[in-house]
């Protein structure tokens, strides 16, 4: 191991409406390839904030953010995109798959916006992605006909396509009980483990957290631990 | 590739809310179809009414105007050096009617590559002669063949044959309105005298009905042959030369040229019916108006269901960006959305336009005044087509633009969050 993948340096973020709130102060660590993090902490304490602004959607910071090697500052909207669609995989709280579209296609979108494959390339990569999450039989079906679980496991799918250099997770088991939850930590671990992938997951819940590789605690806009 | 997806999640995104986005491209459709069918109705209008006139119009006419010399002998001794010379009551002298030199101008005029073609004319005041009475009359001495051509004159003769105004000698086609004061029929034999006081005898071969009923009553034809021999003129006599133009705007232009190369008096149609025009060109105006405002109207149609998709797709734009589609993606989606309605709501309403102008083609439409129009007249002009497709692309491109923008500007951030 040992190449950093992400890097922030003195990240810091202020909200002005309605008066100036530090919410960021000089946020600096690195997450090194094949790394499992978890950030926690009480709710109000900079961790989503944190995460979406290490996820390149959110531009309005002070500090610098490496992703890869490659400073994120100063770039341009689209290419911007061009990172988020190559290099990070995104899991949130809610599914947010797109209901006009099936299962399979919807793991493949991101794959096909970055058009580096063949639609058939894509599509059979996809099927595997599926695989390893175990809902290959659910390929074909609407997203509503699934389960909660499943969605999540879908997004997961999603999330995995283009091979990113990291998935961010928002509070990825927020809304799941906890058999899926269960299942959706062990997909990360076997992803961590057996597949060197690098993920950082936000999340309040001690458990998950405490099962972690590296834990991040943050308190205040800080990391305290 | 890229456009492809692109273009297949603005088809998903249509097709899931298929019942709004029927709605909004069925009132695009209303909208181009009225557009068509009004402005080919209203153009079709324009051009019977515009064709009353232009159609039996002369675009230039040469004719010698009876008028005091400009020119006194006096002003032979050039211009006085301690006076003015005054000359009152000068009265134009005995002058003839015909155009001097008439075969060498209207073969002159027969090359010209801008004139379309050249009609000579008589017009002569008759009476006719009914029993005791004489109703006056003017008759016009025409050549058939190129009145034909050039005036529609074969349209107007409601009546018996035009052809044989020109094969049978002595014949007259009447004025419909003459023809009733008369009570004649075709075939009979008619009296009338001559501003000099001659009499003659011609065989009624045709009614003649322009529809405006004043002229009607006067006017009658007979051939220029027959004519000069009622006035007891040469055979080269005549008192006009109509001509139509290759093109109508060159008229005034062209008249000024003729007048100062023929010496004689020429009139261009512009000058002599200056009304016509300007009722055109607010017919017109007043359709496109109707015809835009349709358009905007379902301009605004699109803007409403765009904006109401954007607010319920919010969650979708939201993870697309999430994912890498950038906020030009985004925005060509839903350009794409807003065209794709516009084209397809703007081809059905070309189909329903054509369709429904044809149909007002068939509604029957009978006028006294009008003899030659049996149904509403339209023009099916492509010019229209083309008009309104560039129109419905452009304003339901308009109508996508503002949400576009805003759904390409949608924080990712804050609807994720939200939740």
């Amino acid at each position: 191991m040992g190449k950093a993948i992400l890097e922030a340096k003195g990240i810091s973020k202020f909200f002005h409406d309605p008066n100036t709130i530090k919410v960021l102060d000089g946020i600096s660590f690195t997450l090194e390839k094949g790394e499992f993090v978890s950030i926690t902490g009480k709710s109000g304490c900079g961790k989503s904030t944190l995460l979406y602004i290490l996820s390149t959607m959110d531009t309005d910071y002070e500090g610098d953010l490496f992703i890869d090697g490659q400073s994120m500052r100063n770039r341009k909207e689209k290419e911007l995109a061009r990172v988020r669609n190559a290099q990070i995989g995104f899991v949130f709280q809610f599914h947010y798959l797109l209901n006009e579209f099936n299962v399979l296609r919807n793991v493949m979108l991101p794959g096909l916006k970055l058009g580096v494959l063949s639609e058939e390339e894509i599509e059979h990569a996809a099927i595997n992605k599926l695989k390893i999450l175990g809902i290959e039989n659910e390929a074909l079906k609407m997203p509503n006909q699934l389960s909660g679980g499943q969605k999540q496991r879908v997004a997961i799918a999603r999330a995995l396509i283009n091979d990113p250099l990291i998935i961010m997770g928002d509070e990825p088991t927020g809304n799941l009980d906890k058999k899926n939850s269960e299942i959706v930590f062990d997909i990360f671990q076997e992803l961590a483990t057996n597949y060197q992938q690098s993920l950082l997951i936000v999340t309040h819940d001690q458990e998950f957290a405490a099962r972690t590789k590296r834990i991040i605690e943050m308190e205040d806009g800080r990391i305290i631990n | 590739m890229k456009l492809k997806l692109l273009a297949s999640i603005a088809i998903s995104l249509l097709l899931a809310r298929w019942r709004q986005t029927l709605v909004a491209a069925v009132g695009v459709t209303f909208s181009i179809t009225m557009f068509i069918a009004l402005l080919s109705f209203m153009s079709g209008l324009n051009a019977m009414l515009d064709g009353l006139i232009i159609n039996r119009t002369a675009h230039i006419r040469l004719y010698n105007e009876i008028q005091p010399s400009s020119f006194q002998p006096i002003e032979h001794y050039g211009p006085l050096e301690n006076g003015h010379h005054f000359i009152r009551s000068i009265k134009p002298k005995n002058d003839r009617m015909g155009i001097y030199n008439s075969a060498a101008i209207m073969e002159t005029l027969k090359h010209d590559k801008r004139v379309m073609g050249v009609a000579p004319k008589i017009t002569t005041q008759v009476f006719y002669n009914v029993g005791a009475t004489d109703l006056a009359g003017v008759i016009n001495g025409i050549d058939v063949d190129a009145e034909t051509k050039l005036f529609s004159f074969k349209d107007y003769v409601v009546q018996g044959n035009y052809i044989d105004l020109k094969n049978t000698p002595n014949s007259i086609v009447l004025g419909k309105g003459a023809a009733e004061k008369m009570l004649v029929q075709l075939g009979d034999v008619i009296q009338i005298s001559t501003p000099k006081g001659e009499q003659f005898q011609l065989k009624v071969v045709g009614f003649f009905q322009s529809g405006l009923q004043e002229i009607d009553k006067v006017q009658s034809y007979c051939s220029m042959q027959t004519t000069q021999k009622i006035l007891g003129e040469s055979n080269t006599f005549m008192s006009d030369i109509q001509m139509k133009l290759v093109d109508i705007n060159m008229a005034p232009a062209m008249a000024k040229e003729y007048h100062k190369v023929f010496g004689i008096e020429a009139v261009d149609i512009q000058t002599a019916n200056s009304q016509f025009e300007t009722g055109t060109k607010v017919r017109t105006l007043i359709s496109y108006v109707v015809g835009i405002t349709l358009l905007i109207v379902a301009g605004f149609g699109i803007y409403n269901i765009l904006n109401m998709m954007i607010y319920e797709k919010m969650d979708s734009i939201a993870i697309l960006k999430a994912t890498g589609f950038s906020g030009k993606d985004v925005n060509a989606i839903f350009i794409a959305i807003a065209l794709s309605i516009g084209v397809f709501g703007g081809l059905l309403g070309l189909l329903f336009g054509f369709g429904l102008t044809a149909l007002i083609d068939q509604i029957p439409f009978n006028t006294s005044a009008l003899p030659t129009i049996k149904t509403y007249p339209v023009d099916y002009s492509m010019s229209y087509y083309i008009i309104a497709s560039i129109f419905s692309v452009f304003t339901t491109y308009l109508a996508g633009f503002l949400p576009a923008r805003k759904a390409s500007r949608i924080d990712p951030v804050i609807i994720i969050r939200g939740k």
